[in-house]
């Protein structure tokens, strides 16, 4: 036969048209939301804050008087400079803590392991950053407190170290992750390149892959901070909750998101302290902005290059 | 064995996994020449000279068997040091791949890490130059020598590719499809430094390119399916190939 099968085109929008549109607008709804949500919470804190904050008590002294006393009937006071001074000093100890871990437990698992010992490696890393913060927390309380009461002979274990550590070791699991994963960025060719001139394994990671890594790393080590100085419920249990300037690491601390944790609770509504507390909250969202905003930029500054 | 050859390799076979890729390669490479291997894609010419090397063990899951003597010391003996086998035997690959650090520091990476002495900053300067002016890359470098040598156009990438191996001294010269990533100008500037080292070097140069192949070597070797076809001077190759493969191949019936 030679007749020539005649097809029917349709310029109309059909079916898919409709199912495309749908999820463009469900997916632009999803990812909106996440945003409205993020400032919603940020005024909603800032109008709660704000008060305090252009009200009687003096910025000069919330932030250069050391004595926290909120609750005294006659003369309050809302010092958070011992509670700033907590929170740096245990953040401190724990990138102490953290940094060799994390790095070296990065650079590990990338460059030195293969095979089953690093998916062995990397699932037990993702295990420790799912444990719970409380848990943190409660293992702080029960097995460092008089671990470090018997080896230290100090009178109190829940002191800077005891929630340095604890925060330290909370830190490092996420700092691995993303440690590892500004190392494996390095394009293999380097590796490859190096190791066919005849450089060790240890000269390619210190000589080549380090250099190259340095933003990504740089980046894992401030979202480690960045979760530092937000972190509460470990912070708060394993600190000994005085307020302090610490003069050494044996001496009990407490932290500025632990104190709003403690106290909200106990505040009326609209009053001042309620207020101060709020107040802190701005701060410690201004800090762990600035941080988590400095690591982005440090990542993906890393990705551009 | 006469010293007359760099490279000595005696039924060779190579599987990655399962697969075989290469099938008895018996291959004497000449000492001071450029030598090409061609054949079409997946005859085994980058296995063979990624072997050479031993840059092929960066892979999981591969078997060797045979020898392969460089410098009559057979390189898969078990108490061959690779660093060692490396320093010797220098490789450029199809991809310039120059270190994200300066252009200073990718020439002396080799020596750093193979030189036991330190040497003096003016020792550095005089490898660095020497190096570079031994790649005719000097004139063009000299005034940016702390720039990132990956900010380089791609034939100024694999001329210090090239450049980086000099300073360490290598007796054999691998490269691996050198110029398939070079524009024809880039190819030709290339070319012709690989003439240049000729002497100096041992150069085993495996390419995709037959005009390349005819023009820039002195030997030529034609594989197929793991297989070595024929090996001769590179002339004869491309005037009277012995065996209809060959022929049709460099034809280009198929590739």
């Amino acid at each position: 036969m030679d007749a020539v099968e005649v097809h029917r085109h349709s310029f109309q929008r059909n079916r898919d048209w409709y199912i495309d549109q749908f999820v463009q607008h469900l997916v632009f709804l999803a990812g909106i939301s996440a945003i409205v949500l993020i400032i919603g919470i940020f005024f909603f804190i800032t109008k709660e804050g704000m008060a305090f904050l252009f009200g009687d008590v003096s910025m000069s002294e919330v932030f250069g008087s050391m004595f926290w006393e909120p609750s005294d009937e006659d003369a309050p006071d809302y010092g958070i400079l011992a509670l700033i001074a907590g929170t740096a000093s245990v953040s401190g100890l724990a990138m102490i803590v953290a940094i060799p871990f994390s790095l070296g437990a990065a650079i590990f698992i990338a460059e030195f392991s293969s095979g089953t010992t690093r998916e062995w490696l990397k699932v037990l890393i993702e295990l420790l950053a799912a444990i719970p913060s409380v848990v943190w927390g409660f293992i702080g309380l029960s097995i460092l407190n008089p671990l470090i009461i018997d080896l230290f002979d100090v009178p109190v274990g829940l002191n800077v170290l005891n929630a340095g550590l604890i925060l330290g070791l909370m830190a490092a699991p996420i700092m691995t992750s993303i440690a590892e994963d500004a190392l494996k960025a390095v394009p293999d060719r380097y590796r490859e390149a190096a190791e066919a001139m005849g450089a060790t394994r240890w000269q390619i990671t210190f000589r080549v892959v380090l250099p190259a890594a340095k933003n990504g790393l740089l980046g894992a080590v401030l979202l480690g901070v960045g979760r530092g100085f937000g972190e509460t419920m470990a912070v708060l249990m394993a600190t000994g909750h005085s307020v302090n300037i610490p003069g050494s690491v044996f001496d009990s601390v407490r932290a500025l998101t632990a104190t709003i944790a403690a106290e909200l609770g106990e505040t009326a509504r609209g009053s001042e302290h309620y207020g101060a507390l709020f107040a802190i909250g701005i701060f410690l969202f201004v800090i762990t902005f600035v941080i988590n905003l400095s690591a982005d930029l440090i990542v993906r500054g890393v990705k551009e290059s | 064995m006469s010293s007359d050859f760099a490279i000595a390799a005696t039924n060779v076979n190579f599987w990655y996994g399962s697969f075989q890729a290469l099938f008895d390669v018996n291959l004497k490479i000449r000492r001071g020449k450029v030598t090409s291997m061609i054949g079409p894609s997946g005859c085994g010419k980058s296995t063979f000279l990624r072997s050479v090397n031993r840059i092929n063990e960066r892979i999981d899951n591969i078997r060797i068997q045979g020898s392969i003597h460089v410098l009559d010391k057979n390189i898969l003996d078990p108490d061959v040091e690779l660093v060692q086998v490396r320093k010797h035997i220098g490789m450029v690959f199809q991809r310039p791949n120059p270190l994200p650090i300066s252009i200073r520091e990718n020439i002396l990476f080799g020596y750093k890490i193979h030189m036991s002495t330190r040497a003096s900053k003016r020792q550095q300067d005089d490898i660095v130059e020497q190096a570079l002016q031994q790649v005719l890359l000097w004139d063009q470098v000299k005034d940016r020598l702390h720039h990132k040598a990956t900010g380089l156009s791609l034939e100024e990438q694999q001329k210090l590719c090239i450049a980086r191996l000099l300073p360490i001294k290598p007796s054999v010269l691998l490269m691996d499809e050198p110029c398939s990533a070079l524009d024809p100008k880039g190819t030709e500037a290339v070319e012709e430094l690989i003439w240049e080292l000729h002497n100096t070097f041992t150069i085993l140069i495996v390419t995709h390119n037959m005009a390349q192949a005819r023009r820039a070597s002195e030997e030529c070797i034609f594989m197929l399916m793991g297989k070595v076809m024929e090996h001769t001077p590179t002339q004869e190759m491309f005037v009277t190939p012995k065996k209809q493969e060959t022929a049709d191949y460099i034809e280009g019936k198929y590739g």
